[in-house]
């Protein structure tokens, strides 16, 4: 062994434990000081994957389903997986151009890349899915996804259920919507926006890991960080899909709207706002395009005239009007008027549809025979009344009475944008004629027109509180969810809601007077034998501008019924816009309904009267200049109303900085002291 | 008798040795085995999955061993250049009949086996080495048997540098360390540390501020030993022989290696070792390049971050055994064969890596022990041979997962997966191994 090759033997192995002291040095540092690998291992291994459980179902009273979901295909591209495609089968498949896929290809890499999926074409028809499948192995990289969308069983009830959508970024800002990501769906109207918090169930997060070309594989760490997803809650109507279907029926080629509720409950029976749409038209591929479509037409069937469209009452708020008179003693069931055609204490003259002595003897007969002059001047008497101390005074009670009623601000149902109308109080008069005015200058309320406005909904919550003879629950569709009928989302709908303490001999008296509209006074052609009908007709006066005029239109026909009177079951309230008498119209449909929901078939007797609603066409043409017009108007007035809001904003930002310059001066000669 | 005999003859194994080969050799399974793991595998042996295959190539390797085992000592000795031929001429024929593998032709198909010649060819390189070496009429004080062994050395380097398997035919290089022990003086290892520190600085410092801080350490060194300078004109000339070299290697060799001779890819790689950012007056169009050839020198950066990451995750324990996120997922190229190192580190942090360079170091350690206790300097060199080839492998297959060296596609010893790799290292220490147990007469 020579000392040459014993030094050398030292060196190399020093070189060795020098080489693996360099690695341990940098592998200590590596792999306990730069957490950023740690985060980056993270980042590209473990995916975050959301699940989205199906949405609740919809059911009617019976059962049916009313909303459901159903699968639909997304057709997904990953382009690195292409090979040899055959262009022209793809084309038949998809009934597209080559041109088209082409670009299509071309988009998807340029927007995500090679390797990664991206979408190709959204929901796939039927036939298309069918072509796909039929040919799938032929089309290598392209793949069906499963996705679930909103589905309706049947063409009706679409203002009822309503639709959902994506949400957009502006809702995103919103505190309603902070649990939402994009992309996420939610309820846009009807039920599907009131109960989205039950319907929407609950997202479910996997954590899965995935590979280097983002195909997921195992569960990170087998799933124990995962929540899983709870489906959205089904929800149970009060909707009777048959009635509603028949209701849609009647009112076709009608602009209007009808509204059926159960007294006992509150329960909505039927609401239709006429005309409709399909409400499958709302969903999936074409909806912003069929929305555009439909929001464009004349007759706006997006617009729920059930719970937006204020009308005035007319004769039907009569029943209301003696109501209020009889409690508080302006009118005794006795008191009589000497009509003759016309009420003519006001210093003018208000017509009356009868003339015949004795028609307005007493409470009963002149509702019975809708006479005006009765009306009119009970509600005189009313606001009059020398207890109440003054007609101000004296319109605020009587303002008290309607708002107890649910009349002049939304009852509060369980679809979205509900209109209020409009109850008119002494403020509001003060404020018109300026203090100067009298119980002659509103005579016109008394008898349903002038400045009163109603909503269709309110017109039957008003015949439940007259069938339950002082009380109503707040009207809605939604009897249970998920089978538990005290959710706390329907606890506002239990609660019973009573009305100013009327006794009940006055709700007989006016039950009778109702059951007696339809036995022998305006409503004959409303009866159904064997079953007692309360009801009352109305015909309302309206005006609209045409051309810049305001023009007296049409009446609108009007009708509000319960039956049957000892043990309600159901309240109807019609209206068919600019159709003339409301006992020409609305009555037939009203009494229509309840004997479909009450005898669960239309006698052989009155199938003429079904066939004469059916092919009743009342939409007139003037709705299109309206409408046209009124577009027009509604641009000048946004118009105007974004001038003014600017300016607002700019005088807004001027008084901040002379504000700001105050503050800075002020600072100044502070700190100059 | 018999029995006695041979009792006696397996005690004289060198346990240690063999203890470690065996570990490796099972910690490259059970990384390997990691790596490939699917939590949908229903059986432990998936037919068509590396780790099999490795299994059976550990078998085959392990019978091998034992043959060499029951061989004399003396056959080694006797056809160390017969072997060394045929191994030329197994390089020979596979630069003409190779089969092309990303880009290299260093693999021969024989009967559905592939075969890299390159590796083998380690073993004979080994051999003739130590043979040439220990013949009695070598002096290796002189420069012409060095250049003789030299030549012997690097005839496969450049062989399979042919082959375009540039990784295989650097490890060729580690021969010098063998030689050095043997009497090679220690300033060509100086030299050579110099030059590789003198390139690095070319590409790392601008080359104007280079050429000062040259021109300023030499005429430092002149006025410090000027003494020396005075006394002997030699080492004047030396010097100023030091410092044209070094002015004229950094200011033109360099920059003409690096546009002319180097394939965009290796500078690609030695640029994302430094951390830089490739030139532009080095980035070239490859016309004969396929379209894909830019995505691939981005590769280079990309492996060697997403090694990174694996490692550099795994924390002091590591994620634990098939927990690997990026290694079972993928996300480390190559991650079975070169990169296998990932796999340790990601899942069993820095203590495993410990232990892993703990077991390495050891083995080499042990391997340097008893060469110097041979009688024969056949052994001897062969054994630091061995020696060499280990160190070489582990040192740069390391340094390039964590970034300490360019990506040069060469295997961790006994555990990155393949059949020709992990056969060439056992039968390399197994003739170790057998040559060990008579280390106390003098084979020739």
């Amino acid at each position: 062994m020579d000392s040459v090759g014993k030094s050398r033997q030292i060196v190399i192995t020093i070189i060795f434990i020098c080489t693996a002291v360099v690695m341990l040095v940098r592998l200590f540092f590596l792999q306990n000081f730069e957490s950023k690998y740690k985060a980056m291992a993270n980042d590209i291994a473990i995916y975050k994957k959301v699940v989205y459980p199906p949405r609740g179902i919809i059911y009617d009273r019976k059962g049916k389903v009313m909303l459901s979901n159903t699968t639909i295909y997304d057709l997904v591209v990953t382009p690195s997986n292409i090979k040899q495609l055959d262009t022209v089968q793809l084309c038949l498949a998809l009934g597209m151009e080559k041109d088209w896929l082409i670009k299509q290809v071309k988009t998807s890499i340029f927007k995500n890349g090679y390797v990664r999926q991206s979408t190709f074409m959204e929901q796939l028809s039927p036939e298309q899915t069918a072509r796909f499948l039929e040919n799938a192995f032929l089309f290598t990289g392209f793949e069906l996804v499963e996705r679930s969308i909103r589905t309706y069983p049947k063409p009706y009830a679409s203002m009822v259920l309503g639709y959902i959508g994506e949400v957009s970024l502006d809702m995103l800002k919103k505190t309603r919507f902070v649990s939402y990501r994009q992309g996420d769906y939610t309820g846009l109207s009807g039920l599907e926006f009131h109960y989205e918090e039950a319907l929407r169930g609950q997202r479910g997060v996997h954590f899965l890991e995935r590979d280097k070309f983002n195909r997921p594989r195992d569960s990170y760490k087998d799933g124990t960080l995962d929540t899983p997803e709870v489906s959205g809650k089904s929800l149970e109507l009060y909707l009777d899909a048959d009635l509603q279907e028949y209701a849609e029926k009647l009112m076709v080629n009608k602009i209007g709207s009808v509204v059926a509720i159960d007294p006992k409950t509150g329960g909505i029976l039927a609401m239709v706002s006429s005309p409709t749409y399909d409400p499958n038209l709302l969903r999936g591929r074409d909806r912003s395009k069929n929305y555009a479509a439909l929001y464009r037409e004349p007759t706006r069937p997006l617009f729920n005239r059930a719970t937006q469209a204020t009308y005035p009452p007319g004769s039907t708020i009569k029943p209301m009007t003696g109501l209020v008179a009889l409690n508080i003693g302006a009118i005794t069931p006795n008191y009589g008027f000497p009509c003759f055609g016309g009420y003519y204490y006001c210093s003018r003259r208000i017509g009356c549809e009868h003339s015949g002595g004795g028609h307005a003897a007493n409470f009963r007969e002149a509702l019975a025979h809708s006479c005006n002059s009765y009306f009119c001047h009970a509600f005189r008497l009313t606001v009059d009344y020398k207890d109440l101390g003054g007609v101000k005074k004296g319109l605020q009670k009587w303002h008290d009475y309607y708002s107890s009623f649910g009349f002049g601000h939304p009852i509060g149902i369980d679809i979205p944008f509900e209109k209020g109308g409009m109850v008119p109080d002494s403020n509001f008069y003060n404020k018109l004629y300026r203090g100067s005015w009298n119980s002659c200058t509103i005579v016109f309320v008394g008898m349903g027109q002038g400045e009163l406005l109603l909503t269709p909904m309110q017109m039957a919550n008003a015949m439940c509180i007259i069938a339950n003879k002082g009380y109503y629950y707040t009207p809605h569709f939604v009897k249970s969810i998920n089978k538990n009928e005290k959710d706390s989302l329907l606890m506002p709908y239990l609660q019973k809601r009573v009305v100013l303490n009327i006794p009940n001999e006055t709700f007989d008296l006016v039950q009778r007077a109702m059951q007696d509209v339809v036995e022998r006074g305006t409503a004959v052609g409303a009866a159904i034998p064997g079953i007692e009908i309360c009801a009352k007709t109305g015909t309302a006066e309206n005006k609209a501008i045409v051309n810049g005029e305001v023009k007296k239109m049409p009446n609108h026909s009007m009708f509000v019924t319960f039956a049957p009177r000892n043990n309600p079951k159901i309240a109807i309230a019609v209206a068919v816009e600019n159709a003339g008498f409301g006992a020409t119209w609305a009555a037939p449909i009203a009494s229509l309904l309840m004997e479909k929901y009450l005898n669960d078939s239309i006698s052989s007797k009155r199938k003429y009267l079904e066939e004469k609603m059916y092919k009743a066409h009342l939409i007139n043409k003037y709705v299109y200049t309206i409408d046209s017009a009124s577009r027009v108007h509604d641009a000048i007035v946004y118009q105007q109303r974004m001038e003014r809001k600017h300016y607002n904003d700019s005088m807004k930002k001027a008084k901040d900085s002379i504000a700001y310059r105050n503050w800075v001066y002020k600072r100044i000669n502070n700190t100059s002291h | 008798m018999s029995q006695q005999v041979s009792k006696s003859f397996f005690a004289k194994i060198d346990g240690y040795v063999l203890l470690m080969y065996l570990a490796l050799v099972a910690i490259g399974l059970c990384a390997i085995y990691s790596v490939e793991h699917r939590s949908a595998d229903t059986a432990f042996f998936m037919p068509n999955r590396n780790y099999t295959k490795q299994l059976m190539w550990l078998g085959y390797s392990l019978l091998a061993g034992t043959f060499i085992l029951l061989t004399d000592s003396r056959f080694f000795v006797s056809t160390a250049f017969l072997g060394y031929a045929v191994g030329i001429l197994l390089l020979l024929i596979t630069i003409f009949a190779g089969t092309d593998v990303k880009g290299s032709k260093s693999w021969l198909i024989v009967g559905g086996i592939g075969l890299q010649p390159g590796e083998m060819c380690k073993i004979f390189t080994s051999l003739a080495l130590a043979k040439y070496l220990s013949l009695s009429d070598v002096n290796f004080n002189f420069w012409r048997y060095r250049l003789q062994g030299l030549a012997i050395s690097l005839l496969p380097a450049v062989l399979v540098l042919a082959q375009n398997e540039t990784g295989l035919a650097l490890v060729y290089f580690c021969y010098i360390l063998v030689m050095y022990r043997e009497g090679l003086p220690g300033s060509i290892l100086v030299a050579g540390m110099s030059l590789i520190a003198l390139v690095i600085s070319t590409l790392l410092v601008d080359k104007i501020i280079l050429l000062i801080i040259i021109t300023v350490l030499c005429v430092a060194t002149g006025v410090i030993f000027r003494t020396i300078f005075q006394r002997k004109l030699y080492a004047g000339v030396i010097l100023v022989g030091v410092w044209l070299f070094s002015v004229l290697f950094s200011q033109f060799a360099v920059p003409f290696a690096f546009k002319h001779v180097l394939k965009p890819h290796h500078i690609d790689r030695i640029y994302s070792m430094l951390g830089k950012e490739v030139p532009e007056n080095y980035k070239r169009a490859n016309p004969d390049d396929e379209e894909g050839d830019s995505k691939k020198d981005n590769a280079s950066e990309y492996n060697v971050l997403q090694s990174k990451i694996a490692i550099g995750s795994g924390g002091m324990l590591g994620k634990g055994f098939l927990n690997g996120t990026s290694t079972k997922n993928q996300f480390v190229p190559e991650q079975h064969t070169d990169f296998i190192f990932c796999a340790v580190g990601e899942q069993f942090g820095f203590v495993g890596s410990f232990v892993l360079i703990g077991l390495y170091i050891g083995l080499m350690l042990r391997i340097v022990y008893k060469a110097e206790k041979q009688k024969s300097v056949f052994s001897r060199v062969y054994a630091y041979a061995v020696a060499a080839i280990l160190f070489f492998h582990f040192a740069i297959n390391i340094s390039m997962t964590i970034g300490l060296a360019p990506v040069i596609g060469i295997t961790l010893p006994l555990l990155s997966y393949g059949g020709t790799s992990l056969m060439s290292f056992s039968v390399l220490l197994f003739i170790f191994l057998r040559l060990d147990i008579d280390r106390h007469a003098s084979i020739r």
